[in-house]
Parts: structure tokens; C-alpha cells; sequence
């Protein structure tokens, strides 16, 4: 009841921009709704009735043949385990560097920051390249390894800001006292800094990993074996080149079966492989608001 | 402070400053070794030897004869750009996506914070927030294989439309489809920011204005405005500065043979010639085109907003 007295309060062509303005956001939320459920109906309908009629509640047309085929699909599951195994340990590069480098960043007497500062900056806005960085990769031996994955992304200096931005807010009382009790920098840093800095940690963390888990184009260009193929590769031959993986759709007779089946397959491959951080995300929410926040302060 | 080692030591000024130096790094060598080398190994190894790398735009370049071995032809893979036909419409594709991404695209997060913000019940508002963060966290291929599924002939919408038009293969949809995509991804999330400033606007300010019988445009003038203006001032010369960045990935991922006409953008097209023609002295020519471009825009914006902003920039 407290919400109708709040809303009456308003003078009445406050009331009309009131109205407009939460239709509007009404119309957002319903095109981020109708879509999902879409795709999770369309996603057991049989492959006839889908392209032919389209969704239906007749529950006789329905089938959990897409999710079965799928889920039994060995190339799906070596991407979710390459996608997994690069993304933890990409993560766990990328937060220490990260950390560490910010540590002496964020201090005033720390000589030669500006000189470091520039260095990383320039980076931001300036770079080499595809073709370059390819030819570098490849030089060191790099391609179709993991490491081609895992190394030129991890320093980010947008991170680094934020984390040693992070670091300046914390009270300087700490640190001389950590110095009265005789603490070495390293167990200041170590011991006293990263306890009170773990909503920041965690936060750049979990960008990391969602970035990680997400991409496809350093994978695409520097990964050639199927075995190393990591989930976000194998979704784009199935979605986006039309190429679902063989053995998915072959024991079907005609041309047109295998694309009917292809298409329905597209519904439960994105329901099967956006499960897991559709889950996982409002858990986490919180850290990232946090994150945004702490990015908000001028680096 | 810093002083201290150095007051005992006298001499000329300049000899003593370098003394300060070597005396301070021996003290905080850990500082350089430990903590700082990791991060500028990487750097070095990942962003500056490919600048160097930049030297192949200006040769024929040979992947068996390598960059210095190569033959060199000064401006001629840029001339060949410059005037090939395409050179306009790739152009002209990428500021167009970017221009039209950004009017569009930058204004609806700070729409979708005012509205947040009009939201009574704390309850209802999280609820809501869930909703909208949710489709950041689908991957740009996810994302593109929703758009194509329910754009396509037999899918979502033309279900809805009684139509069966193949929206995927058709040039001038794809702009259309490209951008509002991206507000269906990203302004959800995009409004955190603006949410958390414009909660800071002070709670008493607000009453005032309410008592004083400010109606919401003039709320919205004298209270909220003034407390996210300089955070919009800050993602606008951060997303001017991104402008010839548009996304490869989801570019790429919304390319069909039949919409290159207005899909096919400078990214794309160094990833074309390059890596997959195999010409790449030309290709790394084009890349840094862009990435010139980039620059100039980024500074001259500041530069601009400097001036508008008595003196503040970033």
C-alpha cells in the first residue's frame, strides 16, 4: 500500500512521465523475457513442428531428442573442459601479475612510476596489431598452444588501475604500523594488503574468467587442433556456421531432416552452454556491482 | 623521507639524486623484481615488440625471407588501400556502426539509471537489475547464434510477423540488427554505473527539491543530472575513444555472404586479408590505419571535452 500513496504523491503530469518511463523499461525487461523463454520452449519441440508451425503446447510434439544429442556430443565436452581449464588458469595469471604489479604503483615514493605508468598506458591506446602479435606468437612457438591463450592478455592495465586505485584507498595507518612492528614489504603486502583488498580481488577475478570463458577470436586464430578447442569454437561452428559436429545430426535420410534437426539443435546448444554462468552470475552479482564501483573512481 | 641516506652522502646534486636511486632500488629491489617484472616482461614481450612488428606495413612482407629480409616499399601497401575502391565503404562501414552504436547505444544505459532510480521498492528494483545484467554474461557467440535463430526465416519473429523475410542476408538490416543487439546485451549492464552515482546525489538535496515542489524534470535538472555528469563526461571520451574498435568478434559472427555490403568494417577486413590471404604487409598497413585514426579521435576528444569542461579531461 505504501508504493500507491508514494505514486499519488506526484503531481499528475509527473504522474504521465512516471508511466511513460516504466512502459519503457516494461518493454526492455519483456525483450530480454520473451526471447529466453522462447528458446527454452523452442528447444524441446520436435524439428518438423518447429520450422512448419513453430512453438505449440501440444505435448506429443514435444522431444528431448536436441538435448540428448547434444549432451552425448564428445566435442561439446572437450570445449567446456578446455574452456574451463583456460579460463581458471588464465584467471590465476592474470589476478597476480595484475595484483603485484599494482602494489608498487600505487605507492608515492615508488621511483620510476611515472616511467612504468607511461609504459603500460601507452599500450591502452596504442598496439601493433593483428598481424604483428601473430607473427610473434608464431615465432615463439606459440601457436596451437595454450600459452598463445593464456599470456598476452594477462597483464591488463585497466586492472591494474583499478586494483592500485584500490590499494591508495586503503589507510595508510596500516602500513606504518606494519612498519613500527618491523613488517618487510613483502609481508605487508602479503599478509596485511590482499586480506583487505579481496572484494577487488575477487571482482577482477571473475571479469577475468567471464572474459576468458566467452572469447573466440584468440582461439580462432592461434588454435588449430580440435582437442584444443574450447567451448566458445565449438558453439560457433554450430551456430554460427551452420556445421553442427558430425555424428550430431548424420543418421538422418534426407537433406532436409538434417537441417530441421541442425536448427533445433541451435536452441538447446545455447540453453546447455549458457546454463552454467546463467546460474552461477546472480551469486556473484554483488562483486561485480562492486567492481564497476571501484572502477568509477578516476584512475 | 627519501632524504634521509642521501643527507650524509653531499656532493653535486645531480650525482646525489642518482645516488638516491641506486640507494632506494637496492633497498626496494623486490619492487622491481618481484613485483613489477612479471607485469612488464609482458608488456615488453606482447605490446611493444609487436609496435615493432608495425615496420612489415611499410613491405612486401615475406614470412620465409622475414621483416628486415623482406623488400621494402614504403607507403605503397597505404596508397593501395587509399585507392582501392573498397577503401571508402569499409571505412564508411566502421564509423557508421560505431557513430550510429554510439548515439543509440550510449544514451539508453543512463535512460535505463533514471528509471532505475524512479523504482520505490528496493525489492522490485533487484529483481529487476537481475533481469537486465543477465544477457552480459551470454558470450558474443551465444549471442549471435539467438540473434540468427530468431531472425531467421522460420524463427521467432517473422513467426510473429507472419512473414518469412531472411533478415540475416539483407545489408541494410544489419546495422539495425548489430546495434540493437548490443543494447539488448549491454545497456542493462552498462547502467550500473550511472546507478551507483546517481545514488550518491544526496538524499537532502532530493527532499528539498520535492518540498520546494520540483517535479521530475526539474528534479532530474537540479538533482540527479549534476551527479552523474562527470561520470557520462568520462564514458563518452572512453567510448569516442573506441570508435574504430568496433568488436571484430561479433561483427564477424553476424557476417553473411549476402550482407558484406555494410558488414564487412576495417577489423574484419584486416582479419581477412591477413590471416587468411595471407597478405600481410598489407593488412598490418590497413590495421594501423585504424589504429591512427583511433588516436587522433581519442586525443582531439579529450581535448574538447578539456575545453568544455573548464579544464577537466582524463
Amino acid at each position: 500500500m505504501k508504493k500507491k500513496t508514494e505514486f499519488a504523491k506526484y503531481p499528475s503530469e509527473d504522474k504521465a512521465i512516471l508511466i511513460v518511463g516504466y512502459v519503457i523499461l516494461g518493454v526492455f525487461l519483456l525483450a530480454i523475457i520473451i526471447p529466453v523463454i522462447y528458446i527454452i520452449l523452442a528447444s524441446f519441440i520436435d524439428p518438423i513442428t518447429l520450422q512448419n508451425s513453430g512453438l505449440t503446447f501440444d505435448f506429443s510434439k514435444w522431444t528431448t531428442t536436441a538435448y540428448q544429442r547434444v549432451m552425448s556430443n564428445a566435442q561439446i565436452w572437450v570445449g567446456f573442459k578446455n574452456a574451463l581449464v583456460y579460463s581458471v588458469l588464465f584467471t590465476i595469471i592474470s589476478v597476480v601479475v595484475t595484483l603485484l604489479a599494482a602494489y608498487p604503483m600505487s605507492r608515492a615514493d615508488f621511483k620510476g612510476r611515472g616511467f612504468f605508468n607511461t609504459l603500460f598506458v601507452i599500450t591502452m591506446f596504442f598496439g601493433g596489431g593483428l598481424i604483428p602479435t601473430y607473427l610473434l606468437i608464431s615465432s615463439l612457438g606459440m601457436l596451437d598452444t595454450i600459452w598463445a591463450i593464456l599470456l598476452p592478455g594477462a597483464f591488463s592495465v585497466w586492472n591494474m588501475i583499478i586494483a592500485r586505485t584500490y590499494y591508495m584507498g586503503i589507510p595508510k595507518d596500516l602500513q606504518e604500523a606494519a612498519e613500527i612492528d618491523g613488517a618487510t614489504e613483502m609481508i605487508y603486502f602479503f599478509k596485511i594488503l590482499l586480506p583487505v583488498c579481496t572484494p577487488i580481488i575477487a571482482t577482477i577475478a571473475m571479469w577475468q574468467f567471464v572474459g576468458m570463458w566467452n572469447s573466440y577470436f584468440d582461439a580462432m586464430i592461434y588454435l588449430n587442433s580440435a582437442s584444443k578447442q574450447p567451448l566458445q569454437l565449438v558453439l560457433r561452428s554450430i551456430l554460427i556456421q551452420n556445421q553442427p559436429e558430425p555424428g550430431m545430426v548424420s543418421d538422418m535420410q534426407s537433406t532436409a531432416e538434417r537441417a530441421q534437426l541442425a536448427e533445433l539443435l541451435k536452441y538447446a546448444t545455447i540453453i546447455i552452454s549458457s546454463l552454467p554462468l546463467m546460474i552461477l552470475y546472480p551469486f556473484f552479482q554483488k562483486y561485480f556491482d562492486n567492481g564497476i564501483m571501484a572502477g568509477a573512481v578516476k584512475g | 623521507m627519501k632524504n634521509i641516506s642521501s643527507a650524509a652522502v653531499g656532493g653535486k646534486a645531480g650525482s646525489n639524486k642518482m645516488h638516491n636511486t641506486i640507494v632506494y632500488v637496492k633497498q626496494h629491489w623486490q619492487l622491481y623484481a618481484l613485483f613489477m617484472l612479471p607485469a612488464v616482461l609482458l608488456t615488453v614481450v606482447f605490446r611493444y615488440i609487436p609496435m615493432g612488428g608495425i615496420m612489415i606495413a611499410f613491405t612486401e612482407y615475406n614470412p620465409i625471407k622475414g621483416i628486415l629480409g623482406s623488400e621494402w616499399i614504403g607507403f605503397q601497401n597505404f596508397t593501395r588501400f587509399l585507392s582501392s575502391p573498397d577503401f571508402l565503404r569499409y571505412l564508411v562501414n566502421t564509423l557508421k556502426l560505431s557513430v550510429y552504436g554510439l548515439l543509440w547505444g550510449f544514451p539508453a544505459p543512463i535512460l535505463l539509471a533514471f528509471l532505475l532510480n524512479r523504482i520505490l521498492s528496493s525489492k522490485t528494483k533487484q529483481k529487476i537489475q537481475l533481469v537486465l545484467y543477465m544477457p552480459n554474461f551470454i558470450s558474443v557467440i551465444v549471442l549471435c547464434g539467438i540473434v540468427r535463430i530468431l531472425l531467421s526465416p522460420t524463427g521467432m519473429v517473422n513467426s510473429l510477423l507472419g512473414t518469412d523475410i531472411n533478415f540475416m542476408t539483407m545489408p541494410e538490416a544489419f546495422r539495425t540488427i548489430y546495434i540493437a543487439s548490443g543494447i539488448w546485451q549491454g545497456a542493462g549492464w552498462a547502467s550500473i554505473i550511472y546507478t551507483a552515482a546517481l545514488s550518491n546525489a544526496s538524499k537532502e538535496l532530493k527532499e528539498a527539491a520535492v518540498i520546494d515542489g520540483a517535479n521530475i524534470i526539474q528534479q532530474i535538472k537540479a538533482v540527479e543530472w549534476p551527479a552523474i555528469k562527470d561520470t557520462v563526461l568520462i564514458q563518452f571520451i572512453m567510448s569516442v575513444g573506441n570508435i574504430m574498435s568496433v568488436g571484430f568478434e561479433k561483427a564477424y559472427a553476424l557476417q553473411t555472404d549476402l550482407n558484406l555490403n555494410t558488414s564487412e568494417i576495417i577489423a574484419t577486413y584486416v582479419y581477412k586479408k591477413g590471416l587468411l590471404d595471407g597478405d600481410y604487409g598489407f593488412s598490418t598497413a590497413v590495421g594501423l590505419f585504424n589504429t591512427v585514426i583511433n588516436v587522433i579521435l581519442l586525443i582531439s576528444m579529450n581535448a574538447l571535452v578539456k575545453r568544455m569542461n573548464e579544464g577537466k579531461g582524463i
